[in-house]
């Protein structure tokens, strides 16, 4: 059963829902093109902005605007013709609304996919379709099996190039599948196009009558989002205690699962018991609530609950150690080192670590993925990564400067 | 199994509430940019959604150019009274009167809002300034982070920023230093608008269509009034105008629009082939990095 929680405006406008994507590609292979004709083509590009990119594109010597100019928005970017950081797009189709983080492929790749990657429920790894998988590819695949991105489609681009062939297509698909198994990634929706003809992005193309799967924007619009959350544990960090009279209500977001009015709850670390007396969905009283709401909830007792301390219910608890296990990307120019002191940012709490391991090597450089062992100061309340993505995620943090060091996901054993 | 999908103004709603109880969680004194512009207006709305049945834990604060829309400094000073607001104000003229800043040959004050905005931030060591820039804005913007680390100069280097990963914002600053936040990066305009009409928020007047003596000034209808328009050649006409984004008078251009309701404001809004600040703001035209280039410098 699907069940969409919907609400009307004034409008008798239907709400739709938000699909969180991310690109990854390689240098040249057509990325900022393929993103400027989504937008373009998804008629997301108002009038002003394609007049800036004309301007643009024409003062450079271009003869047709540079679909690029519309993602890179930053001096250097332009001056240099390449992309540097995350950039964040919105459009909207009259079937869902969506969010794409346009990660570059040039510079500090793993680092951005990495970013892009960590809220996208569906990422796009583009190839060209002349040079087929090459290593940023499987670079990209990784990252996208390690971050547990829910959908991948591999979109071969560039087909105008390789005369249409279906035998092309297919070569790189079965390549890619190869790796993709080894690398972990559960499945992956191959699609050919070209982004510089439009072939498949927006609309079906014509030049390949052998392909009768989805063109891009179709599939990006039908492809199913939203939690499990009937199914997924309850998961509540709290972030704050609003006090008002006699009454606390802590307030948060749900992470995973829901939660209801008379549930049995444990608090974490403390490890003590209440029940779930009451809870409002920002102003609106409710029986009950499911992630992502935010919320406050009322326990039945007094109970020494604060900021950091993580509220959960059902069969599957999660799991209080000072050890943490987990598989990591580097993002910071600076290396992590065996014996560094950090701090680790899980949900709501902060804590003192020691890096005790990292997977057999003295230290990971800016953009390494490895494996860490930590020894927290205090136990966190912690669940598979692969599980619960909001509670296996933490991030390293430098506490002399308070930089971001490194991206974590946990691995239980 | 159930699946269940957030519909988008909710999802938005309540990443912007998880924002803002972070930064009550973390910080010791923060501050909402509030200028009675609707999107600051949709901030100070989902802040007191966030902390009910309490009372918001932050003041206000608005840098004010001297080029204000009546009708909003009258929004803002009932809106402060209602709530039982504290109201910091920030203001351009002092800063003139004072000679420590200089008005510029094209009268706008947009760009003069940096510096009395980073000695607010200093004198009152605010901690956390939240803004209600949005991410669909403009270019530089994009490429913002919901935390933005700022230096003691307010500084923004696009360079250096934080990677942002899962939901796990990073609001260490030394002494000095302070975070800017944006609770509504993710939000378009036009989620603005309908989330504005879905709550029932209400809006300075001049939001909507009205009767009003303009002028055009660099392809924009411009307000008449003691800040310097109209120059000579420029001759001021009645039209009926809605403003899009309410900013400094000088800078902040009106476009022409029958939409009295929200319902009208909404549908011409999804009908507009020019985005927000391209029909209505003169200072982003100046170049291709206007936005960026200010952004450097300490601005919102």
């Amino acid at each position: 059963m699907s069940m969409t929680i919907t609400d009307t405006t004034s409008t008798g406008m239907t709400t739709i829902d938000t699909l969180r994507f991310a690109t990854a590609g390689s240098v040249d292979d057509g990325k900022s093109t393929l993103v400027g004709r989504l937008l373009h083509d998804s008629k997301s590009v108002l009038a002003d902005q394609l007049e800036a990119v004309e301007r643009a594109s024409a003062s450079r010597g271009q003869d047709a605007p540079d679909l690029a100019l519309l993602t890179d928005g930053l001096r250097a970017e332009r001056e240099q013709g390449i992309t540097i950081d995350v950039a964040y797009r919105y459009f909207a189709t009259p079937r869902r609304r969506f969010i794409l983080a346009d990660t570059p492929g040039h510079v500090q790749y793993t680092r951005n996919m990495v970013t892009g990657a960590s809220t996208a429920e569906l990422a796009i790894i583009l190839v060209d379709a002349r040079n087929g998988v090459v290593e940023q590819t499987l670079r990209h695949a990784a990252v996208a099996a390690l971050l547990r991105v829910p959908h991948v489609v591999l979109a071969v681009n560039k087909m105008d190039l390789v005369g249409y062939e279906e035998k092309e297509f297919i070569r790189i698909v079965e390549d890619f599948g190869r790796h993709a198994e080894e690398l972990g990634l559960p499945g992956f929706t191959p699609i050919p196009v070209s982004a510089l003809v439009g072939d498949n992005v927006v609309d079906r193309s014509a030049h390949m009558d052998w392909y009768d799967g989805p063109a891009l924007l179709q599939y990006l619009e039908t492809v199913p989002v939203g939690v499990e959350a009937a199914d997924a544990p309850a998961r509540f960090p709290v972030q704050y205690v609003i006090r008002h009279g006699d009454e606390r209500y802590y307030a948060g977001q749900l992470v995973s699962g829901a939660l209801r009015v008379g549930d049995r709850v444990t608090v974490h670390p403390s490890g003590e018991t209440s029940e779930i007396v009451g809870i409002d969905v920002l102003g609106e009283a409710a029986e009950v609530a499911f992630a992502p709401q935010s919320i406050t909830v009322r326990l039945s007792d007094q109970r020494d609950v604060s900021r950091g301390d993580m509220i959960t219910a059902g069969p599957c608890p999660p799991t209080l150690t000072r050890d943490v296990r987990a598989a990591v990307c580097h993002l910071a120019e600076r290396p992590l080192r065996v014996g560094d002191r950090v701090l680790v940012r899980h949900t709501t709490r902060t804590v003192k670590a020691i890096v005790k391991e990292l997977g057999g090597v003295e230290s990971l450089a800016a953009n390494d993925l490895g494996r860490v062992v930590l020894r927290t100061a205090e136990p966190l309340a912690l669940d598979d990564y692969a599980e619960v993505r909001r509670t296996g995620a933490f991030i390293l943090v430098d506490p002399a400067d308070g930089a971001t060091l490194t991206a974590g996901m946990v691995e239980l054993v | 199994m159930t699946v269940h999908t957030l519909s988008h103004l909710d999802a938005l709603e309540s990443e912007a509430v998880h924002i803002f109880r972070e930064v009550a969680g973390e910080f010791e004194r923060p501050v909402i940019l509030f200028s009675g512009g609707k999107d600051s207006i949709v901030m100070l709305h989902l802040a007191l959604k966030a902390f009910a049945p309490a009372a918001i834990p932050f003041s206000l604060l608005h840098v004010d150019t001297g080029h204000n829309f009546p009708e909003v400094l009258e929004y803002r000073d009932r809106t402060v009274a209602e709530h039982g607001l504290r109201l910091h104000v920030a203001s351009v003229q002092d800063y003139i009167d004072r000679g420590v800043l200089r008005e510029r040959p094209d009268g706008t004050r947009n760009p003069l809002q940096t510096v009395p905005l980073t000695e607010k931030i200093q004198s009152e060591k605010f901690d956390a300034v939240f803004g209600g820039g949005r991410r669909d804005e403009e270019k530089a913007r994009a490429k913002e982070r919901v935390f933005s680390l700022r230096d003691e100069f307010s500084q923004w280097d696009p360079r250096r920023q934080r990677p942002e990963l899962w939901q796990l914002y990073n609001g260490r600053h030394a002494p000095g230093e302070h975070v800017r936040v944006f609770p509504l990066s993710n939000w378009t305009e036009l989620d603005v608008w309908q989330y504005i009409a879905r709550e029932g928020i209400e809006l300075p007047e001049i939001y909507f269509a009205h009767h009003r003596e303009v002028f055009m000034r660099g392809g924009m209808w411009l307000t008449a009034g003691e800040w310097g328009g109209p120059r000579e050649n420029e001759t001021v006409e009645k039209r009926q105008v809605r403003y899009r984004t309410v900013g400094d008078m000088s800078c902040t251009g009106a476009v022409d629009s029958d939409a009295v309701t929200l319902d009208q404001v909404i549908a011409e809004i999804a009908a507009s082939r020019l985005t927000e600040r391209g029909a209505t703001r003169a200072d982003d035209k100046l170049s291709e990095a206007a936005m960026e280039d200010r952004k450097r410098e300490g601005y919102f």
